[in-house]
């Protein structure tokens, strides 16, 4: 655990509050490695919720990580709606065959009860477990799909985009299932000891939709659920750009952002400054390739362009490592944050 | 006689704006010129062309890259119907997503190439290698376009071209983890990549020699 005199989660506030605390805040957002480090595959790891609680404590302990996960795979959230998923040896499970098959289903759609689902129990679980560990040293990130964002894996995509498009009526019952849903999953992990929610949302960023289309739905959508949530959020995006909407995410009641590879760190610092704190931006499906060279360097360029001023935390752009990132790669990622992430940050350019 | 720069721009500010109506007007002019079937391919390829580039700049979105698709690929049907001689003769393609579900990167690419005035079959989702081999080998298949999203998916191929290694087809990939990883590509023995519709259509042109 850490051994500094101040905590992760005094680390994390400061600089949630764009100051700059001892140094900067780390979030490796690791969530499969945990089954290496049990030595168990993927799909027994998230069978028990006390598998992710050793894993994630072993994880955390190891790179001096400043957050815990206790999230299990997106479409687990799939698995409560009765869906089915698709385990892989070497990565995430993915959604199946989308369990709405005809967009007139949405008419007769059921929500599942979140708080009372059996397969998000083991979230619960897991949440309440790694409170008791950690208590309020370490913040214990809970995390949900954006209702606006769940539909791909409940009807794919395509469907989804003519329902957005030419669909109004469905779309609107759509996200009133899935809003009710969220917020119960949401307050639900708050209850059970989560710090705060990270509300995913990749289908709002500009990569996905363009801004006049985000303005009159995802953004709406974040608005509304995001002040039902009893706890602060951050809003990631998945590796998707958001450049555009900065201005209009701030407006949606997060505090912080997840930001793509793809954008200028340091432009997207200038963009969110005072506004949202800037979470990222590590290409996670690149960092595979890295050698210590390569990761010590992209490291601190992102260090020196982002974290003056506080309101930056170093993670990757997608808000989950792949599991073929190794060790070695994740260790230096963390030695190099101890060593060149003191503030005030003394990087020069090149 | 209309001014086919004219049609490019009126057609993409229709697509963007998703006004399929005045979309299918628009490419409907197009085909009644002296070559109606080049004519309303060279429209829609450009027109598409211009709103893919866009997406890789980060001007469109994704949404706009699709819908756009779709409109101009049922416009191109009915002026140049599946089964018209008008289809490019071509070699035998097909197209396919690879151990993954995720199908709408593979639609946009099927639609688009369609709408170019290309015949490709749909292999469908889920592949898995011994699929694949077996497809290839008795559909003859000489070009297969491939699909993925999930980054163990893309990793896979590696071991389906090292078994297509002795046949006449070339291997194109694409798919987020491409588009993160830029010698992935290379890593799993592609013949190419490409990132949009249109590097897409480049690269079939190419290995066709097939204009329009
Ligand atoms: C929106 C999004 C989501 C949405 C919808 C995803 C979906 N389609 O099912 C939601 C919220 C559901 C989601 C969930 C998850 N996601 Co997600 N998501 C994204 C995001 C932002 C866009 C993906 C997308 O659908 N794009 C639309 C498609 C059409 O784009 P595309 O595949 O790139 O295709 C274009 C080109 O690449 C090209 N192309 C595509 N195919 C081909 C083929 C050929 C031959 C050619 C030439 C070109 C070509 O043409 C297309 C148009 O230009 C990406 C990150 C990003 N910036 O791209 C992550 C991403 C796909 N997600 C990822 C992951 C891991 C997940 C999860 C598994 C996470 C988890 N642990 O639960 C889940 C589960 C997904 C599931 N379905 O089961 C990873 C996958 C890579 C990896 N790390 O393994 C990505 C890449 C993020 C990242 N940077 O790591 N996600």
């Amino acid at each position: 655990m850490n051994t500094m005199a101040i905590t992760s989660m005094e680390r994390v506030l400061k600089t949630l509050g764009h100051q700059e605390p001892d140094r900067v805040p780390m979030f490796l957002m690791l969530t499969m490695h945990g089954a290496k480090e049990l030595g168990l595959s993927i799909r027994e790891y998230f069978s028990k919720p006390e598998h992710v609680i050793e894993g994630q404590l072993r994880l955390g302990q190891k790179y001096q990580n400043d957050c815990i996960v206790p999230f299990f795979y997106g479409p687990l959230e799939i698995e409560a709606f009765g869906g089915e998923v698709i385990w892989a040896d070497d990565g995430p499970p993915n959604s199946g065959e989308p369990f709405i098959r005809s967009i007139e289903q949405i008419n007769h759609l059921k929500m599942p009860d979140a708080r009372s689902s059996k397969v998000l129990q083991k979230v619960y679980k897991a949440t309440e477990g790694l409170n008791k560990e950690v208590g309020n040293k370490i913040p214990i990130i809970g995390v949900v799909m954006s209702p606006f964002s769940l539909p791909v894996m409940q009807m794919g995509f395509d469907k989804y985009l003519e329902i957005m498009f030419f669909r109004p009526d469905l779309f609107k019952r759509l996200m009133e299932v899935n809003q009710e849903f969220c917020v119960n999953f949401a307050n639900r992990q708050l209850e059970a000891g989560a710090t705060a929610i990270c509300y995913f949302d990749p289908v709002s960023s500009t990569t996905i939709i363009p801004r006049e289309t985000y303005l009159k739905t995802g953004f709406l959508i974040a608005q509304q659920t995001i002040s039902r949530i009893k706890g602060p959020t951050a809003t990631h995006f998945a590796s998707g750009r958001i450049m555009d909407i900065v201005d209009d995410i701030a407006k949606t009641g997060t505090a912080a952002v997840g930001t793509s590879t793809s954008e200028d760190i340091g432009m997207m610092k200038v963009a969110c400054k005072g506004k949202l704190t800037v979470i990222g931006n590590m290409n996670g499906i690149d960092m595979r390739n890295w050698d210590r060279t390569k990761t010590v360097h992209i490291v601190k360029d992102i260090i020196r362009k982002a974290a003056p001023g506080g309101g930056f935390i170093l993670s990757d752009n997608h808000g989950e490592i792949p599991f073929q990132v190794s060790e070695e790669t994740l260790m230096t990622i963390s030695e190099t944050v101890q060593t060149y992430g003191h503030y005030p940050i003394q990087l020069s350019d090149g | 006689m209309h001014d086919i720069q004219a049609l490019v721009q009126d057609l993409e500010r229709a697509l963007l704006s998703l006004n399929r109506n005045e979309a299918i007007k628009i490419i409907h002019q197009a085909s009644t010129q002296s070559s109606p079937i080049e004519a309303a391919c060279e429209v829609v390829t450009e027109a598409l062309d211009h709103i893919g580039a866009g997406w890789e700049e980060g001007r469109y979105s994704l949404s706009q890259v699709y819908i756009s698709g779709l409109i101009c690929e049922e416009a191109v049907d009915a002026v140049l119907p599946r089964e018209a001689p008008e289809r490019k003769d071509q070699p035998k393609m097909a197209i396919g997503v690879f151990a993954d579900y995720h199908l709408l990167g593979k639609r946009i690419i099927y639609s688009s190439l369609r709408a170019a005035g290309f015949e490709l079959t749909d292999l469908g989702s889920g592949l898995n290698t011994e699929d694949v081999v077996k497809m290839v080998h008795k559909q003859q298949i000489s070009v297969l376009l491939l699909s993925t999203l999930m980054l163990p998916s893309a990793l896979k191929i590696k071991e389906l071209t090292r078994q297509l290694k002795d046949m006449p087809v070339k291997v194109v990939v694409g798919g987020a983890p491409f588009r993160f990883d830029e010698n992935l590509w290379k890593e799993v023995g592609a013949y190419a990549t490409g990132k949009t519709p249109k590097e897409a259509l480049e690269i079939v042109n190419n290995l066709t020699g097939g204009k329009v």
